[in-house]
């Protein structure tokens, strides 16, 4: 969907930027009052058009939470935290769009690559499978064998967490 | 004997990919007598699932802080993504007394329990602020005089600066004074700053090489021999996919990418297959000559 698509106001959540709001991370996004400083120095936007953080944080505003939501683009993100480093305004910028991609990851779209990664932590405490020959190349540098993840006490942690639930269904 | 220990914290990135750091990490270290603790046990920080739940990466930090509580060990991360993360986690909960309450809960019943009585630095600041750069040029043997080589600090070593609160994220100067210290030359190149794009590099590729492509671009003008960092992952997108940047844009860089532990271990006499050389994907060979050890 183009951000530039006009906007239905039969879409419009009203709401949505206080929920924003009301996350950690989105606490100061009423305060951007678009200066574009984010979108002019953000690494990601320099390389791919659909990536503008000003605009995001306009169409949280707005209250276009479907669009945002429902975007590929909110996935872009490098998280180098530039935008919330140089905002003028105190807006953190990056964790703004943290908090939308954890709404977007809460009503299910969740790129593949964090599920084979959160299905990695819950087997063995590491996001990613240590290859066997890793652990080979290990004692042949004379590292110390890896420590073990606590399986079961990570799992009892974060079993009662709504995105395990989100992954069950 | 040692006065400075910690409670060495190694991420995924490491174990999963890059060895020779921790490898040449392990090396130095010991050289400069900082003893290191092994976790026992350990799970990710949570930093590459935050996208998806922020509440999963506070527990998750908050577990491995517990731990090394448990065992009354600061921490230290060789990776700057979990010193960030567990850093800020650690601050967040130290501040936030409902929220820790909140955290331990989910901590409680595997017998953890959040207190905020340890601190947890990156390598580079204990480097720094423990050992010092005095300390860092007591131990070398073999300046690497006449080397010129470029920094790259990444952007999780002192971004956001609200909450880690180390080095300036907009005029990094930790690494480029830990660099001067072995007696190589660190010069200045345009984008310094620049982020690696390694976050977005199993999301969009195009992207990813792009920020390579121009970081790389920006070191070859400034006439620099090699290319230093202090992260695994940065590494791994100037080191492993410099070769795939090649590829996507049919340039030629050969940009040499090391650990800044692999440069110091250079300059401490240490033989470069201690220090895990055999394992980057851009030859070293030609300033491993340049500063006296045969290639093998």
């Amino acid at each position: 969907m183009s951000r530039n698509e006009g906007v239905n106001p039969f879409r419009i959540d009203p709401k949505f930027r206080y929920e924003v709001v009301r996350m950690p991370g989105g606490e100061k996004l009423l305060q951007c009052f678009q200066c574009g400083t984010c979108t002019s120095d953000c690494p990601v936007a320099r390389f791919d058009e659909r990536y503008r953080p000003r605009n995001i944080i306009r169409m949280v505003q707005l209250g276009l939470k479907d669009r945002v939501l429902s975007s590929d683009f909110l996935w872009l993100c490098a998280s180098c935290f530039t935008c919330t480093d140089r905002c003028p305004q105190g807006v953190e910028v990056a964790s703004v769009i943290r908090v939308l991609k954890n709404m977007a990851a809460a009503e299910g779209r969740i790129p593949q690559l964090f599920k084979v990664q959160l299905g990695n932590l819950v087997k063995t405490g590491y996001v990613y499978e240590i290859p066997e020959s890793r652990i080979k190349r290990r004692e042949m540098l004379g590292l110390p064998p890896l420590p073990t993840g606590n399986v079961e006490g990570i799992i009892k942690s974060i079993k009662g967490l709504s995105i395990m639930k989100v992954l069950e269904g | 004997m040692s006065e400075i220990k910690y409670m060495i914290f190694l991420g995924c990135v490491i174990p999963y990919r890059v060895s020779s750091f921790e490898a040449s990490a392990r090396k130095v270290l010991r050289n400069l007598n900082v003893e290191l603790v092994e976790m026992p046990e350990f799970n990710c920080c949570g930093l590459p699932l935050e996208p998806i739940s922020h509440e999963l990466t506070l527990i998750l930090s908050a577990r491995n802080i517990a731990v090394a509580e448990r065992e009354g060990l600061n921490i230290m991360a060789l990776c700057p993504g979990c010193a960030g993360t567990l850093k800020k986690v650690n601050r967040v909960l130290k501040e936030d007394k409902g929220l820790r309450e909140e955290i331990n809960k989910h901590l409680k019943e595997s017998n953890l329990e959040f207190r905020g009585t340890v601190n947890v630095k990156h390598l580079s600041q204990v480097l720094i602020e423990d050992v010092g750069l005095d300390g860092i040029k007591r131990a070398i043997v073999k300046p690497l005089k006449g080397l010129r080589v470029a920094e790259h600090s990444g952007c999780h070593l002192s971004r956001p600066r609200k909450y880690i609160g180390f080095d300036d994220p907009e005029n990094p100067m930790v690494l480029r004074r830990l660099i001067e210290a072995t007696g190589a030359k660190c010069v200045e190149y345009m984008g310094e700053t620049e982020c690696c794009g390694a976050t977005v590099a199993g999301i969009n590729d195009k992207i990813s090489l792009s920020l390579v492509r121009e970081k790389l671009s920006h070191i070859i003008e400034a006439g620099a021999e090699a290319l230093i960092t202090i992260c695994p992952s940065c590494h791994l997108m100037y080191d492993a996919n410099q070769i795939r940047a090649e590829r996507m844009f049919n340039e030629k860089y050969g940009i040499p990418v090391l650990h800044y532990t692999q440069l110091l271990g250079l300059a401490m006499g240490i033989p470069p297959a201690e220090l895990g050389f055999d394992e980057l994907r851009v030859s070293p060979e030609k300033i491993l000559g340049k500063v006296g050890f045969i290639s093998h």
